[in-house]
This record gives structure tokens, C-alpha cells and sequence, in this order.
């Protein structure tokens, strides 16, 4: 594997994984479910809002609200600010942009939050108002959203590499026993195979348990150099290698594949390690099949050996290959942009070893993805993070 | 203190000793109009367009706009009207003499001659005999042709065929001896103009109006209820609206009848 | 293969009329390219003048060069289907109640791919025709459909959504007097409308065709005068909710322009028997119309006005006549927002002079009624909103797109 010509991040750390439990329905504001996530920041780290310097923020429910106008709603006088509009892909991004933000003392300690609420008509107003791609081409067609959208790309995937339902399933239903042990997950009963077999359709071939819930809830975690949290008191997990791409690919006539494919050798030489280095994995999963793609894309099986991968693996939290190990966006719930958090935080709480009841055994190295933002036809932005414990 | 004569006239009516017909279709849009050649300019039909009624346009009261042509309806024809009256001093609705407008009338009864035959053509000879039977037509009278006409359905009533209208009317000699010999003061019918149907074809043309309003005199048409008159001794009052330079005009026209 | 459509039962009184909802709306403006092309009934895509490629969705710059020179222009209408789903829990209430429904990426022979709504008899894999089509909500939306025709193709509950096709509807032919009334008519007869009213003013006055018309079976001669307020809402007030599809064949043509006609009662007559009639009919017809967009199989579906292209720009010769038609055209436009809410669509059918006795000086090509309604009819099947039928009125349409400056002065000579 090539080594990267990418200058790696000096010492910075990410730390106080911060979750708001999520709630179905919310009749609170973005704003709310954010604040709420600002002070638990705070709270974890031992600092005051006046300590954070710099701010950046995702969010799909702000209503005309930007990061500026969140800055005197909560208080914040920062030097960096940051609005990412990106998804599922807000996290990877986030932490990328703070990492080198206070690498370069631009601020020294970088909230990065997400949050969303989720009024009984929400999430039909955002797709409804997704992207001019979408309401111009897409929605009036069928009003599918996103699980028509990724209906098409799944077929056409399942298809082409003979993946078959049951082996997406099997994602599934292990995430659904990951999140039986995390108390905040949404869901709280078990799933079988035969359960996930026999689900209602919703597009076909995604039915109903390909889908995630969409709720309300807030995730953050702060960025910083190490000297910072030493000072603070406060141990944080190091951040190895990081990749981003937009509108990868954009000749495949459908999309089999994210713009990890293209990066990977650039995220792991950065970092160091090898996939086989990860003690965890957590993909974005607002679909399975979006999940067994990144497990092609992100060199832990070739292209078209996911469904293998996947038949020859345990994914849950004790098994050989710990994957969405806090039951994911597929079992814990789909906070909007927190969706793209969530898999951080718990690679966070894994490597720091703070996970509790989804604790993997000695997990100090991990990696957390994110994909966002089917503009049109497919997802345009993917990223991923690998990060490890501060004994590794 | 001595009764006036309309004192008498007001106690008759009261009284019931004279009977007042009304001898005028309903105006409405779809009573037919005169058919003519459709390249050449058109009669109105009669519109009614609502302004209000009790809503949003005007809360307490009901009221229309109407559109109409001078000549829709039941309706009275000026000498203007006609290119032989054209040049007659006060020959408009407008400056027409108001005492032309109140006049007795001879009811010539040709029910079952129009019956028999949609074409049925008034004559002197008929008018004769009818005058051997009431006595000579006085002038300054109407003379009024019952046929019956305005008993049938509108298409009948129009009686409209590939030549044309087929309704009755007077010929053309009649209406120079009805004008001349006897000093009408005009010729009224029950169908859609004095003249008889095919009357473009006479000589002259349309001889109602050529002679009628050549000298002065005024037609009535659409007439309706002249079975309910005698033959004479009904007093006619047709007073038209007064439009400027008018040609003629929709008007409600009124029998008084001695009982 | 697509199942054959079941002539609708009557009403059940007890049951309650669905009321019309709407796909989504919004589009942005450079997208509305797509909506004038789909109104025609073509399929028109952007194509950049740079580098030739065709791009979708509507774009401001070229993605391959990004030149702002991106012309929409018709292009090639196959594809093959990339990949389908059937929407079961569609996010948005109209689709929903239509649910189950099909969409399906195609990969076009211009090069891009698209999102469409999909035939039932197209599948994964297959070509397929691509087209633009109006929706309910009056926006441009992409339907594949088989190349070649299969059994009862038009009756695809999808397609139907799309198009205003007169199979077991209820049709109001306004003006039955004309010959071109007669001819839709009888165009709506062979299209398989279940009952066609036909209006007939003046009943007193005989009409040519007249002893024909009243022998056609399914057809049922009421009185309308729509020039007559009064007649066109006490017919409203009888028929006016059993109306599908109403047909505005409402005429008066009457050449002359302004300088050399006498007086304003001809001009009268044609505002009367084309605007007014036009306000009547819609003022009468349109609210109940408009609450039965979704009203089952005969759901009312269209207005036709048959217009002018002279609508567009004067033709002096017929000068007043091509006045009135303006109106008329934007009085339609007035309309189609109205009916909007309903999902009824308004279909303008513009022809020039036709081969009837008004336009009997002017030099052929003239358009045969029987022509003009045979169009008109093809126009709702395909679901257009602007049918340009015959040679004139297409030549009057390209060459007021490509510059009306010079239709003006050309008319005027």
C-alpha cells in the first residue's frame, strides 16, 4: 500500500462523544436538540461555552437558521465556524475541517455538532425540498424519496453481484442485536432473519426493515490538539487518516460503488494501518446495501464479494467483524444530520473505551464512514475517519 | 261635480268592464330573433348578465344588466327603421308623437287560412270581405293579423326552411291599400316581422315596412294573446322606449277591451 | 400486459367523491423548458452548443465544459431501463393513494439518465420509448413506456394518470351546430367516450348535419347557448357534474380587420360568441370540474378550447377574429391555473385556417375539420396541453418562437 503524500494530523484529538437520546417525535426545534448537545459538551469536558472557539454545525431542520445565527442562540463568540450542509457525509467532513483548523491554531477547541428534530411532518418536507435535482427529476416521481432512489441503485446492485436479500439481512438483524444492548436505541425488540424476510415491502427490494426510522436527536464530540485536552484534563481519541470525495464515479451509469473506492489507499497509508488493523467498523447504513458496498469500497472485500464477506462474518458486537456495534442508524434511529454522527461517536466511546454495554473487547483502533446526499440518481459525498485510542 | 271621461276610464277598469291583454312574449334570450344572412350585421338576442342578487356583488337587492337589439322581442318598428322613411320629420322612437302611441285597432282573424298554410298571404279581397263584415277600416286605426302564430314552439314559430322563414304576412298590395286607401296608423302580427315570411321576394321587397314606414307609419310584431280581442273596438297602447334617433324598441304592448 | 379498463359503474351515491390531490409542484425555472416541450408533446432535452452533450437534470452550466449555452432541443427518445422499484409507501398523499407505482432509472440514447415513471409493460432491462408528459399538477414529468404498441397499452393506470383520454368518459361538445363540432363528435364517439352531450343553441333554427347528429347513438342533444349566461349555468346546473372532458367548440369567425368595418356589432358578436362564451362555460363548468379531478375512472380530466394560432400573433386579414382569440388564449391561461388544484388539465388545440366556408377565400392548405378532431382527440390521449395542429398552425408556432417580430410584419403583408 502507497504511503500518503497527504500531511498527517499532528497530535489532534477528538473527544466527549455526546449523545441525546432520541426520541420518535419531537415537538422541540433543532435548536433545542443542539443546545442540548452543547451542554453535554460542556459538561463532559469540564469547560464553559466560552471555552469553545470554534463551531461547526449539520442539520436539515434549522428552518432559515445558519450556523451565524446559532452562534448568539447559544451564546458562542468563536473564531471558526462552520455549516455543512452535506448529510450523511457531515461528520467525516466536520471532523476533517476542525482537524486542521486547530492543527493550525485557527481555534483550539472546535464543537462539532448535529442535530435535528422530527415533527410528524418532517422528514416528508425534506424531501420534498432535498436538492433542485431531486424536486425537479426525481420526486414527482412516485414520491419515493430516498427509499425509492436507493431501491433503483439496490436492484441494479443486488443484481449485478448477485446479492441476494437475505444476505442484507444479515446486516440488519445484527445491528438489531447490537442495539438491544444500547439503551438509547429506538428499537427495542428483536429481529429474525425470518422477520426481516417477510417485512412489508416499501420499494422493492428495500422493505421495511432496510429502512431506518427517522427521529429526533443531537450528536457531537469536540476536536482539539492533545496539549489542549491534557490541559482540560480530558483523554480524546487520535485521529489517524481521514478521506472525503464528492460526486465520485459520476460516469457509472448506476452507482455500484462511493468515492471511497477511490481514496482508500490515500485513508489507510495516512493512517498507517490496513483494514484488517480495525478492531470495529461503523458504516453509514441508511441502507444495508449501502453498508455491504462500503464494505467492498473500504478494502475489507473486493467489489462484488460483499454478499460473501458478509455471509462469512459474525457482525455484531462480540463477533469477528464488530460492525454499527450501537445498532446503528437501522436500529438506534435516524436523527437527520445526527445520522452522520452517529457512527463516530460510538467509534469514539469504542476506542476510548466508553462504550459500555456495546463495548467491543480491547477495541482501540476503528473506523467510521459517512455517505451523503442523493442529490439526483445516487449519493454524491463519502468520507471516512480511522481512529484510535489514546493507548494505541 | 261632473266624472271626467277617465274617471269612467279608471271605474271601468276597476270594475272589470274593461279587460286589459297583454299582448307581449316574455323577454328572454332565447325568443327568436330575425334570421338574416349571417355575413350581414345581426340582431342581438336578448342577455340578461346579473350584477347581483343579494350577494357579494350586492348584499340587498337583485338586478341585471340587459343587452338587447331595438328590434328583439316584442317590439315596435319606427319609419326610420326603413331607407323609404328615412327622411320623415319625427320618425324615431325618440321624437315620435305620444299620441300615436294610444290607438284603437281592426283585428283580422286568418287563425285557419295560417293554419292550413305557413305562407298564407293577406289580400285586399280579404280585408274586404272582413270589412264587409265590421265595417271599412277607420284611419289612424292598427290593423292587427291574428294568425295564431305565437301558440307554437319556437321552431315552428320560426318555421325556418333552406329558403328561409315560412310564416304568413301580407302581400304587397295590401299593405299599399292598407296605408293608402285607409290611413292605418299601423300594421301589427304575431310573427318575427310585419312582413310575411318570404317577403324578399315580393314587390317590393318587404312590403310592410316599404310602405308602412315610407309614409309615416309604425309596425308591431311578436304580438302574442290577439285571439282574445274583437275585431274592433280594442284600444292599443304601444308606447316604445325612448331611444335616441331610435329605430324601434322591445316594448310591453297593452289591449284595453271593453267588456 | 396491461389489463383492459372496466367501463366505471354509476356513482354510489353513499360513497364520497375523492377529492383531487396533486404530485409535487415545484420545479425550478430552467426546468419549465421541459414543461413547454412536454405541453407539445415533445421530448426535449438540454444539449450544450459547445460540446454537443445532452444533460439531465435541467442544469445552468454544462457539466462536461461548463459553457452556459445549454439549448434545449429534441433528442433522441429511446432508452433502456437501467433499474425499477415499485413505490408500496410513497411519501406524498397523491402518490400514495395511487400506490403501488412504478418508476424506473433509464439510461437514455442522448446520454444521461433519468428518473421516469414507468409502464407496466416495461420492465428491467427492456428499451423503452421515452416521453415528456404534463402531470396532474401540470409539471413536467419523464414516462417510459414499450417501443411498439401492446394490448390495451393506453389503459396503464400510470399512463391514464398522465393523459385525458376520452375511453368511458363523459364528453360536453359546447356548440354541435358546426361542422367542427360534429367532428369531434364524432372523433370522441371512435375514441370510446361513454356519453357525449352536444350543445345546440337556438334550437328554433335548423342546422346542416342536424338529422345525423340526432340519430347517433350515445349522443344526447342538450340546449346550450354559451354565449347566453343563463343557458350555460342551467345546463351546469343539470349535466355540469357528469362533465369529463368539455370541449369548447364555441365559434364565431368573421373576417375583417378594424379600419374597414362598419360600426363594433360584428365585434360584439365575436366577443360574445367567443370570449363571453368561453367566460360562461368556464364560470358554469369549471368549479364542479375542478372538484372531480379525481372523481374514479371517468374523473374529469380535460377543457379543450380549439383556438387560433392567430391567437399568437394578428393576422389582419381576420384581424378582429385573431383579437378575440387572443383573449381567448389568455383567458385559457387564467383557466389552467384555476383548474390546477383539480388536476384538470386545459388543452389548447391551435389550427390555422380551417376548410370551412368562413376562411372559403383564403388559399389552401386549409385544415379539414375531420383532421382538426382527429388531432384534437390524439392530443388528449398523449395528455398534451398545447396541440398545434396542421401545417399553418406548426409553422405559425416555429416561426413565432424564432422571432414574432417578423410573424407580426409578415401576417401584415
Amino acid at each position: 500500500m502507497p504511503g500518503s503524500l497527504r500531511r498527517p494530523y499532528d497530535r489532534i484529538v477528538v473527544a466527549a462523544p455526546v449523545t441525546i437520546p432520541y426520541a420518535r417525535y419531537s415537538i422541540k426545534s433543532a435548536h433545542w436538540w443542539i443546545g442540548r448537545a452543547l451542554k453535554a459538551l460542556t459538561e463532559a469536558a469540564g469547560i464553559t461555552v466560552r471555552d469553545i472557539d470554534g463551531f461547526c454545525v449539520s442539520s436539515f431542520t434549522l428552518g432559515m437558521d445558519t450556523g451565524i445565527g446559532l452562534t448568539q442562540h447559544f451564546g458562542l463568540c468563536v473564531r471558526w465556524l462552520d455549516h455543512i450542509p452535506l448529510g450523511g457525509a457531515s461528520a467525516i467532513a466536520a471532523l476533517r475541517r476542525a482537524a486542521r483548523a486547530v492543527e493550525a491554531h485557527d481555534a483550539d477547541i472546535i464543537a462539532c455538532v448535529a442535530g435535528d428534530t422530527n415533527h410528524t411532518d418532517s422528514f416528508r418536507r425534506t424531501l420534498e425540498n432535498f436538492s433542485r435535482f431531486s424536486s425537479d427529476a426525481v420526486y414527482p416521481h412516485g414520491a419515493g424519496g430516498a427509499n425509492g432512489s436507493f431501491a433503483l441503485i439496490a436492484r441494479n446492485y443486488m443484481r449485478t453481484y448477485g446479492v441476494k436479500r437475505e444476505d442484507l439481512g444479515r446486516i440488519a438483524v445484527s445491528q438489531r442485536a447490537n442495539a438491544l444492548r444500547n439503551p438509547h436505541a429506538l428499537m427495542k425488540t428483536p429481529l429474525t432473519l425470518e422477520q426481516y424476510m417477510a417485512a412489508r415491502p416499501i420499494a422493492d427490494p428495500i422493505h421495511l426493515f432496510d429502512c431506518v426510522m427517522p427521529c429526533a436527536g443531537a450528536e457531537a464530540f469536540l476536536v482539539m490538539r492533545e496539549e489542549t485536552a491534557k490541559a482540560l484534563g480530558i483523554t480524546g481519541a487520535k485521529l489517524l487518516g481521514t478521506i472525503e470525495r464528492h460526486n465520485a464515479f459520476g460516469n457509472d451509469p448506476m452507482q455500484v460503488r462511493g468515492g471511497w473506492a477511490m481514496d482508500i489507499d490515500d485513508l489507510y497509508g495516512m493512517a498507517g494501518v490496513k483494514p484488517d488493523d480495525m478492531d470495529f467498523v461503523q458504516t453509514y447504513d441508511d441502507y444495508p446495501v449501502i453498508s455491504m458496498m462500503q464494505f467492498e469500497d473500504l478494502g475489507f472485500c473486493k467489489k462484488g464479494e460483499g454478499a460473501d464477506f458478509v455471509r462469512g462474518h459474525d457482525l455484531t458486537i462480540d463477533g469477528d467483524f464488530p460492525h454499527n456495534t450501537s445498532g446503528g442508524q437501522l436500529s438506534a434511529g435516524q436523527a437527520g444530520a445526527a445520522g452522520a454522527y452517529i457512527g463516530v461517536t460510538e467509534a469514539l466511546r469504542q476506542v476510548l473505551g466508553t462504550a459500555g454495554p456495546t463495548q467491543v473487547k480491547n477495541a482501540k483502533i476503528g473506523l467510521a464512514s459517512g455517505f451523503g446526499m442523493i442529490n439526483y440518481d445516487r449519493g454524491l459525498s463519502s468520507g471516512a475517519a480511522i481512529l484510535a485510542g489514546a493507548a494505541s | 261635480m261632473d266624472k271626467s271621461p277617465l274617471q269612467d276610464f279608471a271605474a271601468a277598469i276597476a270594475s272589470g268592464k274593461v279587460r286589459i291583454v297583454d299582448l307581449t312574449f316574455t323577454l328572454s334570450p332565447d325568443f327568436p330573433v330575425i334570421v338574416l344572412p349571417p355575413e350581414v350585421g345581426q340582431a342581438m338576442p336578448m342577455r340578461i348578465q346579473r350584477i347581483s342578487r343579494y350577494d357579494d356583488a350586492g348584499p340587498g337587492w337583485y338586478w341585471n344588466n340587459i343587452t338587447l337589439c331595438e328590434h328583439t322581442g316584442t317590439h315596435f318598428d319606427a319609419p326610420i327603421h326603413w331607407h323609404t322613411g328615412k327622411d320623415l320629420p319625427n320618425n324615431a322612437v325618440d321624437t315620435l308623437p305620444p299620441q300615436d302611441m294610444i290607438a284603437p285597432a281592426c283585428v283580422i282573424d286568418c287563425s285557419a287560412e295560417a293554419a292550413k298554410d305557413a305562407d298564407f298571404l293577406l289580400t285586399v279581397p280579404m280585408v274586404e270581405a272582413w270589412e264587409a263584415k265590421h265595417g271599412r277600416i277607420p284611419e289612424r286605426h292598427w290593423v292587427l293579423l291574428r294568425t295564431d302564430w305565437s301558440k307554437k314552439n319556437f321552431r315552428d314559430y320560426a318555421n325556418l326552411k333552406e329558403d328561409g322563414a315560412h310564416t304568413p304576412g301580407p302581400n304587397a298590395e295590401v299593405m299599399r291599400w292598407l296605408v293608402h286607401e285607409r290611413g292605418i296608423i299601423g300594421f301589427g302580427t304575431e310573427t318575427i316581422g310585419t312582413d310575411w315570411g318570404q317577403a324578399f321576394h315580393l314587390d317590393p321587397p318587404l312590403p310592410a315596412h316599404h310602405y308602412l314606414h315610407g309614409a309615416g307609419r309604425y309596425g308591431l310584431q311578436c304580438l302574442c294573446n290577439l285571439d282574445q280581442l274583437p275585431p274592433t273596438g280594442a284600444m292599443i297602447v304601444s308606447a316604445p322606449l325612448k331611444i335616441e334617433n331610435g329605430s324601434g324598441s322591445p316594448l310591453r304592448v297593452l289591449a284595453l277591451v271593453s267588456n | 400486459m396491461t389489463e383492459p379498463l372496466v367501463r366505471p359503474r354509476r356513482k354510489n351515491p353513499l360513497a364520497r367523491t375523492r377529492l383531487p390531490t396533486l404530485p409535487p409542484q415545484w420545479r425550478s425555472r430552467t426546468s419549465h423548458e421541459l414543461t413547454r416541450a412536454a405541453a407539445e408533446g415533445r421530448f426535449a432535452l438540454q444539449c450544450c452548443a459547445a460540446c454537443g452533450h445532452f444533460t439531465y437534470p435541467a442544469r445552468d452550466a454544462c457539466p462536461v465544459c461548463l459553457s452556459d449555452e445549454l439549448v434545449f432541443k429534441d433528442a433522441p427518445h429511446g432508452g433502456t431501463v437501467l433499474s425499477e422499484t415499485t413505490l408500496h409507501i410513497p411519501a406524498d398523499v397523491y402518490f400514495r393513494e395511487r400506490a403501488p407505482w412504478r418508476i424506473g432509472l433509464v439510461k437514455l440514447d442522448a446520454g444521461p439518465t433519468m428518473v421516469a415513471h414507468l409502464h407496466g409493460d416495461s420492465k428491467e432491462g427492456d428499451t423503452v420509448r421515452m416521453s415528456l408528459q404534463i402531470d396532474k399538477a401540470g409539471q413536467p414529468v419523464a414516462f417510459a413506456q414499450p417501443q411498439t404498441e401492446t394490448p390495451h397499452m393506453s389503459d396503464d393506470k400510470q399512463w391514464r394518470e398522465m393523459t385525458a383520454d376520452p375511453k368511458f368518459r363523459r364528453v360536453l361538445v359546447t356548440n354541435g351546430r358546426t361542422v367542427i363540432g360534429q367532428e369531434v363528435v364524432r372523433a370522441m364517439k371512435e375514441a370510446g367516450a361513454s356519453i357525449i352531450f352536444v350543445g345546440i343553441a337556438d334550437a328554433w333554427k335548423p342546422f346542416p348535419g342536424e338529422a345525423a347528429l340526432r340519430a347517433m347513438e350515445g349522443v344526447t342533444i342538450v340546449p346550450l347557448n354559451t354565449a347566453d349566461e343563463k343557458s350555460t349555468f342551467d345546463l351546469a346546473a343539470d349535466i355540469g357534474a357528469k362533465i369529463d372532458i368539455l370541449v369548447n367548440t364555441s365559434e364565431h369567425i368573421r373576417g375583417g380587420g378594424l379600419l374597414d368595418r362598419h360600426g363594433t356589432s360584428t365585434s360584439v358578436d365575436e366577443i360574445e360568441q367567443s370570449y363571453m362564451a368561453f367566460l360562461h362555460l368556464a364560470q358554469a363548468f369549471g368549479p364542479v370540474m375542478r372538484m372531480r379531478g379525481a372523481d374514479g375512472v371517468n374523473s374529469a380530466v380535460a377543457w379543450v378550447n380549439i383556438l387560433s394560432v392567430y391567437a399568437f400573433a394578428n393576422w389582419p386579414q381576420f384581424g378582429q377574429y385573431s383579437a378575440v382569440q387572443a383573449a381567448c388564449l389568455s383567458l385559457s391561461q387564467c383557466l389552467r391555473a384555476e383548474l390546477r388544484p383539480g388536476g384538470v388539465r386545459v388543452m389548447n388545440v391551435f389550427t390555422g385556417p380551417l376548410d370551412t366556408e368562413w376562411f372559403q377565400t383564403v388559399p389552401p392548405p386549409k385544415l379539414a375539420p375531420r383532421v382538426l378532431a382527429t388531432g384534437l382527440v390524439r392530443g388528449l390521449k398523449n395528455g398534451l396541453e398545447d396541440a398545434f395542429i396542421g401545417d399553418v398552425a406548426e409553422e405559425v408556432r416555429q416561426r413565432f418562437a424564432a422571432n414574432p417580430k417578423a410573424l407580426e410584419r409578415e401576417l401584415g403583408q
